[in-house]
């Protein structure tokens, strides 16, 4: 389903709450050239690092890459486009992509490399950088439970960019750690809506 | 005492009750330890969680629950976990009340340097920058000199983190604060005098009126 140089945002911080079973099967069919928007690149074996390791990233854009020498070693050679993007920025442009914003302004990056390209605005006298929105042609999440439905709830830390990308990619794949019948994750315990769900797989 | 321990030591002494605090990788997690009897403070790991707890014992550790190194942390009774534009909500929005960094530079305004030496080291920001520019009270924590160099210099060579000056250095020699967008000896540590400061530094030095020993 995911074709080569595919456009992926994949949950996830070191590792923590990453797809791990939709990333080792982008690995064993040997998707080429795809552009990965996540926080980091975790370590080489673990996670995102898996496809860094196996050469199927093209391009990859992300807050910080110092925890997997493999992405820094690319990046360097060439062989991986990295553009790196302040974390607060980073999930802020996803997240406004996911809800039909244009982009952000924010304070961060200005008077820094970051604001290299970029339109500064002022408001009320402070000035601002103009961040412009992401997507993703899939959104692969982790979530903690999903029910029959695709109502997803996470856990811990293993929630971080994994709700706010599910609004940003066209097609969103999940895998979760516990499938359960519906009713057993709350209404109110729900993060994401099944509704924006396209397909569900156990993690296991 | 060794450098980082002196260094976390003082910075704990800025802790009051109630604030949110943003620890960064290396010394600074050290602050954690020496947080002063009868102070509660919040502490946050921008991947998440509010109310993080000491690195569990061996068996014990929760791959669903990291820290922002991605290292395995425990949760304190109280705790909360949220996603990452929440937490970055809380840094920029001004919720932050401290956060504790480290360095490679910081110039004589009080500027600072810590995500990347061109050419050689290029982790990338992460959530640095952010931290700087929203948290409320920034602390630099850091070894006074790099191989024999100063730390604390007249202009940054490296790339600037933010242009938000930072409020405190502290290290292993001194505390230089920049009242007046310049750097001033605010104290120095048992046993250091003003001139090894000033001969450890590269930036012009101020010197308040008092300097005070590092109470530790």
């Amino acid at each position: 389903m995911i074709p080569n140089g595919a456009s992926l945002m994949i949950g996830g911080f070191m590792g923590a709450g990453s797809p791990e079973r939709v990333i080792d099967e982008l690995v064993r069919q040997r998707k080429r050239d795809l552009v990965v928007i996540a926080n980091d690149t975790a370590t080489p074996a673990k996670g995102i690092g898996k496809l860094v390791a196996a050469g199927l990233v093209g391009k990859a854009i992300a807050s910080h890459i110092g925890l997997n020498p493999d992405t820094q070693k690319k990046m360097i050679s060439g062989d991986m486009i990295v553009d790196l993007v302040p974390q607060g920025t980073l999930i802020e442009r996803i997240r406004a992509g996911g809800c039909g914003l244009g982009g952000i302004l924010t304070p961060t990056g200005v008077g820094t490399v970051v604001e290299e390209g970029k339109r500064k605005i002022e408001v009320d006298g402070k000035s601002y950088l103009l961040e412009t929105a992401l997507h993703a042609d899939f959104a692969l999440v982790h979530a903690f439970l999903a029910d029959y439905l695709g109502n997803l709830s996470y856990a811990l830390t293993a929630r971080n960019f994994n709700p706010v990308i599910a609004m940003a990619g066209d097609t969103v794949i999940v895998t979760a750690d516990h499938i359960v019948p519906m009713g057993v994750i709350a209404p109110d315990h729900v993060v994401t809506p099944a509704a924006i769900v396209d397909y569900l797989i156990a993690n296991r | 005492m060794d450098a980082p321990t002196i260094i976390a030591k003082r910075i704990a002494r800025e802790l009051r009750s109630g604030m949110l605090v943003n620890l960064g990788i290396g010394i600074p997690t050290l602050v954690a330890n020496h947080v002063p009897a009868g102070v509660s403070v919040f502490f946050q790991s921008e991947n998440g969680l509010i109310g993080t707890g000491p690195v569990p014992e061996e068996g014990m550790s929760d791959p669903l629950l990291t820290d922002a190194g991605g290292g395995p942390v425990t949760a304190l009774p109280g705790a909360c976990t949220f996603d990452s534009a929440m937490s970055f909500a809380l840094i920029r929005g001004g919720h932050l009340t401290m956060t504790v960094l480290g360095a490679l530079q910081v110039d004589a305004l009080g500027r600072l340097a810590n995500w990347m030496i061109p050419g050689k080291m290029v982790p990338g920001m992460g959530g640095a920058m952010d931290l700087v520019t929203g948290a409320k009270c920034v602390i630099v924590a850091m070894q006074h000199t790099a191989k024999g160099k100063p730390k604390i210099v007249k202009r940054c060579t490296l790339p600037l983190t933010s242009i938000r000056p930072v409020d405190l250095v502290v290290t292993e020699m001194a505390v230089v604060g920049f009242p007046n967008g310049r750097a001033t000896l605010l104290e120095i540590a048992p046993g250091v005098t003003v001139a090894q400061v000033i001969e450890a530094t590269e930036a012009p030095l101020d010197k308040a009126d008092r300097i005070r020993e590092m109470e530790l």
